[in-house]
């Protein structure tokens, strides 16, 4: 047994530090027997529309790759543009040797149980390159999909943005419109080289007794961007994660941003940790949360290792229901002179001065909470398909009503 | 266009407008002048339907329609508009976005902001960041683009720098059709100030001085402001005009 395997075993019943605890035999490990579906012919109108809230437009065209899961079975996978790899992970690690150096460098394997149990038994996952000066404009699209009630889907995804090349993955995990319970698991890691810059977008559209786990690292070297927009906007009962991205190499940049809505019900963990290794290194963690009834932990940590650097993070939260809660947690550490670092928190509720303020401007009071919602929502975040734009939108009106 | 009777208001447990008689008849700008904390500002508000401004007693009629417990954009889409002396700062919601739900179609926020060299804050959060003048072109542009017949303005000149005043007065005549002739006037104003300087753009046909929540005195407003200027709003309030 290799040293990973051992190092799993011993930690399959692992408690996670943050987020519910979890018991995994809850799940079930049988997921359905998916076809490959090439021309995506398997999918019903109801499940589109859901899809499309998760930001999959299930085509190929527009996009520069794309990648479907259905529980365990890898349900259209391809390549559309030169100098970009887009395969199962299981696939990969077939065709490439040094994929499975790659894997658990990034993200410990003995994390907790999650991570644990997604190497001891694997449900695939994606595997997304970039080869060196491969410039994409276009998205790599990459769907995750929990097809089967109460399934519990374990996934390893890697991306590798080789030097001086540019990528964007938008990843849409969720559900069939039919399943109500279900984890998912998703163990990723990226690795952006030297000059690189990837751009990865994750919209997470559950259903109200999904359970999520993400666990994501990624290294970032010399001169290299890592942008990570993330969206939440539809309920799910517990999801915790805190992807740790290092700015390995001089000059190196993230930036981190979210739009997490925690709806009735739910316990919403969600953080970022940037470490800033290498002087001129660069990092930003911008979180929107607002709760309609739902509980909301926003985590920061941006940690300053050379001088030279700098760092903000900025955490607001909107509590719109009177059981809402939420807890900012911002934390700043510099470790040598010459760290540049900041952070801004804020959580409270919408000014009724704000309110009355658009309302002299003609805006009835439910527009007028629609508009300071768009507002506090606006997050910078280029190339969304229009569909996910308008779901966007969509979610902003409702969260409006009834206020 | 605008009739006040009887009116008034508390803040909480406090009285701040005790017994207002106002008309402003179609095409007219009238002016009030009064002390900080006078209730010239309350006055406004309370017309506009803010909330915390509970009216006890009297009517607001806006063309002969009693608006005192209408909702506040109930209000502003019959035409009335308010440039607010300190509005609030929206983070995230852009300059722009406000142009736009006041213009309902009506006009370009883009073409407008154009005319007055205010393209810069278009794009910028409302309010954030804005100097005293810089608020002030924001709240009138917004009530360029709103086009009320009954425009209410509250202290439009402070904070504002030179450079910037001309432009302010401007926006406010043309607001109140200061070129046209009085009869052919549609809008009417009521302006709060405390210099006056707003008088060289607009057409003031009445002054008002307010104190302790009452209109005590009203006439030609330079000669009221000329008043104020010697002999201070104290004894002005004492001649009772």
């Amino acid at each position: 047994m290799s040293e990973v395997k051992k190092r799993a075993q011993l930690s399959r019943d692992k408690k996670a530090p943050l987020g519910p605890d979890l018991d995994l035999a809850d799940f079930s490990r049988h997921g359905g027997e998916w076809a490959y579906d090439p021309d995506y012919q398997h999918f019903a109108p109801e499940e589109r529309g859901h899809l499309l809230k998760a930001g999959i437009e299930l085509t190929d065209e527009d996009h520069a790759g794309t990648f479907l899961q259905a529980d365990t079975r890898v349900v259209h996978c391809q390549a559309n543009r030169p100098g970009v790899e887009v395969l199962p992970i299981t696939q990969a690690l077939a065709t490439h040797d040094w994929v499975a150096q790659h894997l658990w460098q990034l993200v410990q394997v003995d994390a907790d149980k999650y991570t644990a149990r997604t190497e001891l038994d694997l449900d695939n996952g994606y595997f997304i390159r970039a080869l060196p000066q491969v410039k994409v404009e276009q998205p790599v699209e990459a769907c995750l999909y929990l097809r089967t009630d109460r399934f519990a889907q374990h996934v390893h995804n890697l991306v590798v943005v080789e030097p001086g090349a540019h990528l964007h993955i938008i990843t849409g995990c969720t559900t069939h419109p039919g399943v109500r319970s279900g984890l998912h698991i998703g163990v990723s890691e990226f690795y952006v080289r030297e000059g690189g810059h990837l751009t990865f977008t994750m919209v997470h559209n559950w259903a109200e007794d999904i359970h999520v786990r993400p666990r994501t690292g990624v290294l970032v070297e010399a001169g290299g961007t890592f942008v990570s927009n993330y969206i939440l906007l539809r309920p799910v009962k517990t999801l915790q994660m805190y992807p740790t991205v290092t700015l390995a190499g001089e000059g190196a940049v993230a930036s981190l941003n979210s739009i997490v809505i925690a709806h009735p019900g739910a316990q919403v963990d969600i953080g970022g940790r940037v470490i800033l290794k290498a002087p001129h290194s660069r990092a930003e963690i911008v979180a929107r949360t607002i709760t309609t009834g739902g509980l909301s932990i926003s985590r920061g940590h941006l940690i300053g290792l050379a001088p030279d650097i700098k760092a903000h993070l900025e955490c607001r939260g909107l509590i719109l229901a009177p059981t809402g809660q939420i807890i900012a947690i911002p934390e700043l550490e510099g470790h040598v002179a010459g760290v540049d670092m900041s952070h801004e928190a804020a959580v409270g509720r919408i000014a009724a001065e704000e309110i009355e303020y658009l309302m002299a401007r003609g805006l009835d009071e439910e527009e007028a909470v629609s508009t300071i919602v768009r507002g506090f929502l606006r997050v910078k975040i280029e190339g969304l398909p229009p569909g996910l734009e308008e779901e966007i939108e969509n979610t902003i009106q409702e969260t409006g009503k009834g206020l | 266009m605008l009739a006040i009777e009887d009116l008034w208001v508390n803040i909480d447990d406090k009285e701040v407008l005790k017994g207002i008689q106002l008309t402003v008849p179609l095409g007219e700008t009238h002016i009030l002048f009064g002390k900080n904390g006078s209730g010239k500002s309350s006055l406004l508000m309370t017309i506009m339907g803010f909330s915390r401004y509970q009216v006890k007693q009297g009517r607001i009629l806006y063309k002969g329609e009693d608006i005192t417990h209408l909702p506040t954009y109930a209000r502003a889409r019959l035409g009335l508009g308010l440039s607010f002396q300190r509005p609030p700062t929206i983070r995230g919601v852009k300059t722009a976005d406000i142009l736009m739900a006041c213009a309902h179609g009506r006009i370009s926020p883009q073409a407008l902001a154009a005319a007055y060299d205010f393209t810069p804050f278009l794009e910028r959060e409302i309010n954030y960041g804005f100097s005293g003048g810089e608020i002030k072109r924001s709240e009138l542009m917004q009530l360029l683009a709103q086009d009320p017949e009954m425009v209410l303005l509250d202290e439009p000149e402070s904070g504002v720098d030179l450079e910037n005043l001309q432009v302010v007065g401007e926006i406010i005549g043309r607001l109140l059709q200061k070129d046209r002739r009085r009869q052919h006037r549609e809008k009417s104003g009521l302006i709060i100030t405390h210099t006056g300087f707003i008088m060289d753009y607009v057409n003031a046909d009445r002054g008002y001085i307010m104190f302790d929540g009452r209109l005590l005195c009203h006439g030609n407003p330079r000669d009221i402001l000329q008043d104020i200027k010697n002999f201070g709003y104290e004894e002005c309030s004492r001649c009772l005009r």
